[in-house]
């Protein structure tokens, strides 16, 4: 059954399908490939120094600054110590990257993508080593087409030695943050660490060495949300890195412009040298406008600042801009820039209300807590003296680090209720005072004996509280006291 | 076989087809995907190496065991093996641990609590109830009534040896059948259940001779149940003052135990369960609340 018509549609169909082509971005110099290198020294130095720093907790605790101890449920941050049911503390955190992402894309677009970002920077350095091993964008694009020489494999291998050494150092310094780093980089040396460590490290090596050294644009093209979002974010006014095609167009290379001028036709100032896009990391032609793919790193800011200096023109053809602007020059207006408008202070005001909010709970919080569990099988035991006990799991939190006792105090039962803790001798008044180590819970069966059951009512509402013998901190909780129905 | 029809080509892939055709759709007769294929044969392998190493394959009477001999069996047995390993460290604690220190240290009263409850579940909960509030005839746990004493001794020895139990060192006490062997008649009977309801605070019917009741009482039950029906453990008799009647606390439940007795059993664990357990449920026991 096929015909002309659809062998046709076969043939173009084959059209819309383009596989990737492979950039080879070339060096630049300038004000932001500075910037970009400082920042690239100062979150991998971060990264990969912070594990070693001290932070002295004394005796009971772990001396690391920055540690995630899964073995004994602990997670450390300088001063502060976090158990596994207070993560929302993470909760906390992370709206406050959201809506700091969302400031910086408010201020100036995705300052995120083009420095900051992981991604971004481990690219960095691959490609300061795929340079410095095969030569700039030109040396490898002929090398690419070269046949397999010695002096070719000797260039793959050393480029891929480096870049799986960097991986390696990635994972490795990843899982020092959740072992004791001294002791661990110990372990690996000796290769007497846990597997878990060797395994999190290869994971790693292997997604370091696959996305730096391979995926690069890709990953931000493909499959990194943010872009799409931080389209339907931003607006005329965030500074983008921008092409003014306003003095750009019409372009031309300096003698055909110069042509056009004498002939009295306008002329603009880009020069066509595609110096903007061979920089570009992400393969884009920034004078196509504002896309998708491009990270907004400034490295097409300095090769065109670099170009119009050697042509003498003035600098800035392509600069980070908004939208408003470009529009308001062709209006014959002067430009604005207005960082202070409604967006970015409603953004900063959030920061402030979040983080205010986070430390107030962080300095508020309780370092003893106690959660009560009332028996349910059986609800309430009949005495032979027609007095009635019920029983309740008790568990008390230390969250200091030294042993602390607490007094258990019931209110809200009658005065001649008695209550005993399974287990424990010391008693202050009736009151069991129950012992907890440093940085843990005990868990203690209490047992509450009532009045007569005649007195009491079918369910009483009643409160636990421990007391700090030394420091007197008083923590609650609410349960109640089961007793029989009365017929 | 050789193939003699004319394969048509599908022109725009340059495939041929199967020459099915559905609505005008022809299916391309495309080779198997490499990957596909090569997977397949890996995973035929994979089962042949399977079959020599691992039980497989169904005889007539038996299958065949696999040159590794491993099975669930085995499996489960070792895992069972590394359990009781694991537990070592604090069941030998345990067993050398008086009933009093293990009560009172921390850590071996909460190992005693975790292997208590677990033993509790397997062993006791079928007639003492899954919270341990017993049933009518199942004593309760929970409570503060013990017919043979609630003391960690006690209770250790109980669970030892049972009562009425087949084994030697067992407590036993059997309350005489005061109707069934005409030692009561039914009317002493109803005057000494009203005298016990009366004196314990339960029901009692009009018309009955209480002063009756209470002379068949001294006579009678005294021995065992004590002068003022405070019971007397020794022998299991229990406290007749207790709001908490083993077999029911109305008057025709008390009737029926005058008349004919049931003498409930508990089984001997010392045969059956591990030192350590039987000393961990003591504890477990006692720490319901109840324990003297």
């Amino acid at each position: 059954m096929s015909t002309d018509t659809e062998t046709q549609e076969g043939t173009q169909s084959d059209e819309w399908f383009a596989s990737a082509k492979k950039i080879y971005p070339m060096a630049t110099h300038g004000l932001f490939r500075r910037i970009k290198w400082t920042l690239l020294f100062i979150t991998l130095g971060i990264y990969y120094f912070l594990p070693f720093i001290r932070f002295d907790r004394g005796p009971n605790a772990p001396d690391q600054a920055v540690l995630v101890d899964m073995v004994h449920k602990r997670a450390y941050f300088f001063f502060i110590e976090i158990w596994p049911q207070e993560v929302y503390y993470l909760t906390g955190l992370l709206i406050l990257a959201a809506v700091a992402l969302f400031l910086m894309n408010a201020v100036a677009g995705r300052i995120w993508c083009g420095y900051l970002c992981p991604q971004t920077v481990w690219t960095d350095m691959f490609l300061w080593i795929e340079r410095k091993v095969e030569g700039d964008r030109r040396d490898r694009i002929n090398l690419d087409k070269e046949p397999w020489t010695f002096g070719k494999v000797r260039k793959r291998v050393t480029k891929h030695f480096f870049w799986l050494m960097i991986a390696w150092w990635t994972g490795g310094a990843w899982v020092l943050y959740f072992n004791d780093a001294p002791t661990l980089v110990w372990q690996l040396l000796t290769f007497q660490a846990p597997l878990v460590a060797y395994v999190w490290i290869a994971i790693l090596t292997a997604t370091t060495y696959l996305l730096a050294g391979f995926m690069r644009e890709q990953v931000c093209i493909y499959m990194c949300p943010w872009p799409r979002i931080q389209a339907a974010l931003t607006d005329e006014k965030a500074l983008n890195v921008t092409y003014r095609w306003d003095r750009g167009e019409p372009r031309g290379s300096l003698k055909q412009n110069k042509k056009l001028i004498e002939q009295g036709l306008p002329a603009g100032d880009c020069v066509d040298c595609y110096q903007c896009f061979q920089v570009c990391p992400t393969g884009v032609d920034i004078r196509k406008g504002m896309q998708l793919d491009c990270i907004q790193c400034g490295l097409c800011i300095d090769a065109c600042d670099n170009i119009m200096t050697k042509v003498g023109k003035p600098t800035g053809l392509i600069a980070y801009d908004t939208d408003e602007n470009i529009q308001r020059r062709i209006e014959g207006k002067e430009p604005v820039y207005e960082i202070v408008r409604p967006r970015t202070v409603i953004y900063a005001a959030l920061i402030v209300l979040v983080s205010a909010i986070m430390m107030f709970a962080l300095l508020t919080r309780d370092f003893a807590d106690i959660s009560v569990l009332h028996d349910r099988n059986p609800v309430f035991v009949e005495q032979s003296d027609g007095t009635v006990r019920n029983g309740y799991t008790v568990r008390l939190s230390n969250k200091r680090q030294h042993p602390r006792s607490f007094m258990l105090n019931i209110e809200g039962m009658p005065p001649n209720t008695r209550m005993e803790a399974v287990g424990v001798e010391t008693t202050f008044a009736g009151r069991p005072i129950i012992e907890v180590g440093p940085d843990t819970t005990r868990e203690v069966r209490i047992l509450v004996t009532s009045p007569p059951w005649e007195q009491m009512s079918a369910s009483t509402p009643v409160t636990f509280r421990i007391t700090d013998s030394v420091m007197g901190e008083v923590v609650t909780a609410k349960d109640n006291f089961k007793a029989p129905e009365k017929p | 076989m050789a193939d003699t029809h004319d394969k048509e080509i599908d022109r725009i892939s340059g495939v041929e087809t199967t020459g099915h055709e559905w609505d005008g759709l022809k299916e391309l007769n495309n080779p198997l995907p490499r990957w596909w294929l090569y997977s397949f044969y890996a995973c035929i392998v994979w089962a042949v190496i399977y079959w020599v190493l691992y039980p497989s394959w169904p005889l007539i009477s038996s299958y065949t065991t696999g040159v590794l001999g491993a099975n669930q069996r085995t499996e489960a047995t070792a895992a069972f093996a590394e359990g009781v390993a694991g537990r070592s460290e604090f069941a030998d604690k345990i067993i050398a641990a008086s009933l009093e220190d293990i009560s009172s240290d921390q850590e071996l009263q909460q190992f005693a609590q975790a292997n208590g409850q677990a033993a509790f579940g397997d062993n006791c909960a079928p007639c003492h109830g899954s919270g341990a509030t017993g049933a009518e005839g199942y004593p309760n746990l929970q409570d503060d009534t013990w017919l043979w004493g609630g003391t960690l001794e006690d209770i250790h020895t109980t669970l030892l040896y049972g009562i009425r139990s087949d084994h030697e060192d067992a407590r036993i006490g059997e309350m005489p059948a005061f109707g069934r062997d005409e030692l009561l008649t039914r009317r002493e009977i109803a005057e000494v259940a009203n005298f016990v309801a009366s004196r314990a605070g339960f029901e009692t019917e009009d018309g009955i001779d209480l002063a009756a009741g209470r002379v068949l009482y001294e006579d009678n039950c005294a021995a065992c149940h004590g002068d003022n029906l405070e019971g007397i453990q020794d022998v299991g008799a229990p406290s007749l003052m207790s709001a908490n009647y083993l077999y029911g606390n109305s008057l025709d439940d008390i009737k029926a135990q005058i008349h004919a007795p049931r003498n409930g059993v508990m089984p001997a664990w010392v045969d059956r369960l591990d030192p350590a357990t039987i000393k961990s449920l003591t504890v477990y026991v006692h720490s319901f609340g109840g324990g003297q």
